[in-house]
């Protein structure tokens, strides 16, 4: 531990979770929630019961089905037979271990990362973890959350902490405002084509400044979501008063003097003035436009209005034969204006983009114009509560009317792990984190992109962003 | 878990860079329940095409991966550590791991080791010379040797004695129990539960 008194946050909320601290070995980090689903926990809960061992703490341990279920039909059995034994097997062990679960049907169900929020379970000064690296979307309230593996979550779920080496630290400073059709989206995207996508490994990032403290929950959570695209353990933002209200009087949330006790612990996490952090980077987010990925991991980002970039563009050595790679898996060539791309699918959704704000940003761009004749839009809530919700707005019918698909909650074609795939050669354009080879379903193409630009893009069929747009015709 | 010392045995180069977990082994392999069988979900994708490296008769029977920096970045999926030991390699050797492929690597037994990016190139070239070259994995030394190559690795020093020992990372835990329940003794009061009572 640094003998510096002054602390930044992260240093603040692991400090409080060490149940055991030694020289020279890892410390011994309590969690406060362990987040399940079903991919990453049949073969750890296999572990406890080979090994005669238990749960220790089901009740800060919570389930959901997400990564297989269908969005479509999800009233019947799921037709996969594969899918559906790995879902019984996760219905199966939250019965025999007693862990709650929220199961495909139930009103609660969805990606775990936009389940914890909405309950009101995700809350400030938190250690969460989840067998899934875009756990890191729980630091948008200043939570420590970060993804792990299937023998950590064994780990957990037996004794409640976890062996953790303690990370450096690093800033991202977002001086200035976003411009109009900007999002956190576009904001993240430009970060890492900027830095790298290696720059965060080990490190836990605090994202901070004017532009981050502009955002809503939802704007945090996506750039929090993304920050295992460049490598990082985790990243997270100071709660303030943005993060009080989100989680007031939500389910988990605390209530009465747990809430004055709860906030005033809150509010003492921000990072100490003059705390020193192992590196810092600063952006200007006046100056960004659009972003939009053109080749095959989240760093091969540019500005919309730019142009496919050469080979020779990135230095020599495996960079550029990464972007060679890319370019020949992406089928572009270099000089293409991205404008001029052509896509098959958008999908609208997953665990970066797939919560209200998302929903209604997409929705207010495809109000009144039609998609596009050569593409196919999903749209698919990240839970089912953000499915009624949308719902209940209308936002279904705005999507709908334009010949969208309107979905079901899950992870869906964010990695086509249930029927939502690209087939070979097909290209969209997604506001899911991953645009590697093959995620959306083999040799299918990927443009990561915000869900304005997911929107424009579903309109004229080529990647665009709501500037591109006709004006609609009103009063008709 | 096995313990691991001394691995000898030879290697397949893998020239990328950045191979993310999704390309070790595709989602839809991740479906299974059981704990093996996922070598056949190894690099699926590339595997499709006969040039792979991992196709070429000469590397049959490698052990030991030396690959471009950024492996294993991505997903958290340990499938793909347990893919690349149901296949048979015991060792990968590269300038840079994500971090979440390298804690998977040291519980599951599989030796993740860090090198500077030009051991990696010497390495490469050693191999595609002689595909029979033997490359030696030595933790105890934390080194790896090949011909007269010979260059330390960086290992961290809680994963490097368990890998030697051969020790259960829950068991060790459970050993310092008393400490956990002590922090839950002061856990405070507004921290949530997942049931809602």
């Amino acid at each position: 531990m640094s003998s510096n008194l002054l602390r930044t946050m992260s240093e603040k909320v692991w400090d409080e979770h060490v149940a055991r601290a030694v020289p020279g070995e890892p410390d011994l980090l309590y969690i406060d929630l362990h987040l399940v689903h079903e991919v990453t926990s049949p073969q750890a809960f296999e572990g406890l019961r080979a090994a005669g061992r238990t749960v220790r703490r089901p009740d800060l341990t919570l389930a959901t089905e997400d990564h297989n279920v269908p969005t479509v039909d999800a009233d019947g059995p799921i037709a996969d037979p594969v899918s559906r034994a790995q879902v019984q097997a996760l219905r199966d062990n939250c019965a025999e271990f007693g862990v709650p679960l929220y199961s495909l049907g139930d009103v609660e169900q969805g990606i775990v990362h936009v389940v914890g929020p909405q309950l009101g379970l995700t809350q400030p000064g938190m250690t969460v973890v989840c067998g899934d690296s875009h756990t890191s979307t729980h630091g948008a309230f200043g939570a420590l959350a970060f993804g792990i593996g299937t023998s950590e979550v064994e780990h957990v779920l037996a004794t409640q902490t976890l062996p953790q080496a303690r990370p450096k630290t690093m800033a991202v400073t977002v001086e200035g405002a976003l411009p109009d059709d900007v999002t956190a989206k576009d904001l993240v995207l430009a970060l890492i084509a900027e830095v790298g996508t290696a720059a965060g490994q080990g490190y836990v990032v605090e994202y901070r400044g004017a532009a981050i403290e502009a955002l809503s929950m939802e704007g945090r959570m996506t750039i929090c979501n993304m920050s295992i695209e460049w490598g990082a353990k985790a990243g997270l933002v100071a709660p303030d008063e943005t993060t009080f209200a989100y989680l007031r009087g939500r389910p988990h949330a605390p209530a009465g003097a747990d809430w004055d006790a709860a906030v005033g612990h809150w509010r003492a996490l921000a990072t100490d003035v003059g705390a020193v952090f192992d590196r810092e980077v600063r952006i200007d987010a006046s100056t960004l436009s659009p972003f939009v990925t053109w080749g095959t991991n989240p760093g091969h980002g540019v500005p919309l209005s730019a142009y496919v970039p050469t080979a020779e563009s990135f230095p020599e050595g495996p960079a550029r034969q990464g972007a060679e790679r890319a370019l020949t898996y992406m089928g572009l060539s270099a000089g293409t204006p991205m404008r001029e791309i052509a896509v098959d699918t958008v999908f609208v959704g997953s665990c970066t983009n797939g919560r209200m704000e998302d929903l209604r940003a997409a929705a207010a761009v495809i109000g009144g114009h039609r998609v596009s004749s050569a593409v196919r839009m999903l749209v698919v809530p990240g839970s089912t509560r953000v499915r009624l919700q949308a719902e209940a707005e209308g936002l279904d019918k705005v999507f709908t009317s334009a010949g969208a698909e309107w979905r079901g909650a899950g992870c869906s074609m964010c990695l086509g792990m249930n029927p939502d795939q690209l087939a070979p050669g097909e290209r969209s354009a997604s506001t899911s984190n991953r645009n590697f080879e093959g995620r959306q379903g083999k040799g299918g193409r990927t443009h990561l992109v915000s869900p304005v630009v997911a929107a424009a893009t579903a309109i004229t069929g080529r990647l665009s962003s709501p500037a591109d747009l006709p004006p609609v015709a009103t009063g008709a | 878990m096995d313990a691991f010392t001394v691995h000898i045995g030879t290697a397949l180069p893998l020239r990328r860079s950045n191979v993310d977990t999704d390309q070790i082994i595709p989602a839809v392999y991740l479906k299974r329940i059981t704990r093996t069988g996922f070598e056949d979900g190894l690099f699926a994708a590339w595997r499709n095409d006969p040039e792979f490296v991992l196709n070429r008769p000469e590397f049959d029977g490698v052990t030991v991966l030396v690959a471009g920096p950024d492996f294993g970045t991505g997903s958290s999926r340990e499938h793909a550590v347990w893919a690349l030991q149901d296949y048979g390699f015991k060792a990968v050797i590269s300038s840079r791991f994500g971090d979440i492929f390298r804690a998977n690597a040291g519980q599951a037994g599989l030796l993740a080791v860090t090198v500077d990016g030009d051991v990696v190139n010497r390495l490469w070239q050693l191999v595609e010379d002689n595909p029979a070259v033997e490359i030696v994995v030595d933790l105890p030394k934390s080194h790896v040797r090949c011909g007269d190559l010979v260059a330390d690795f960086d290992i961290d020093d809680y994963t490097r004695w368990r890998l030697l020992e051969g020790l259960d990372d829950i068991d060790i835990t459970l050993d310092r129990e008393a400490y956990i329940s002590t922090y839950e003794e002061n856990r405070p009061s507004f921290k949530p539960a997942t049931r809602l009572f």
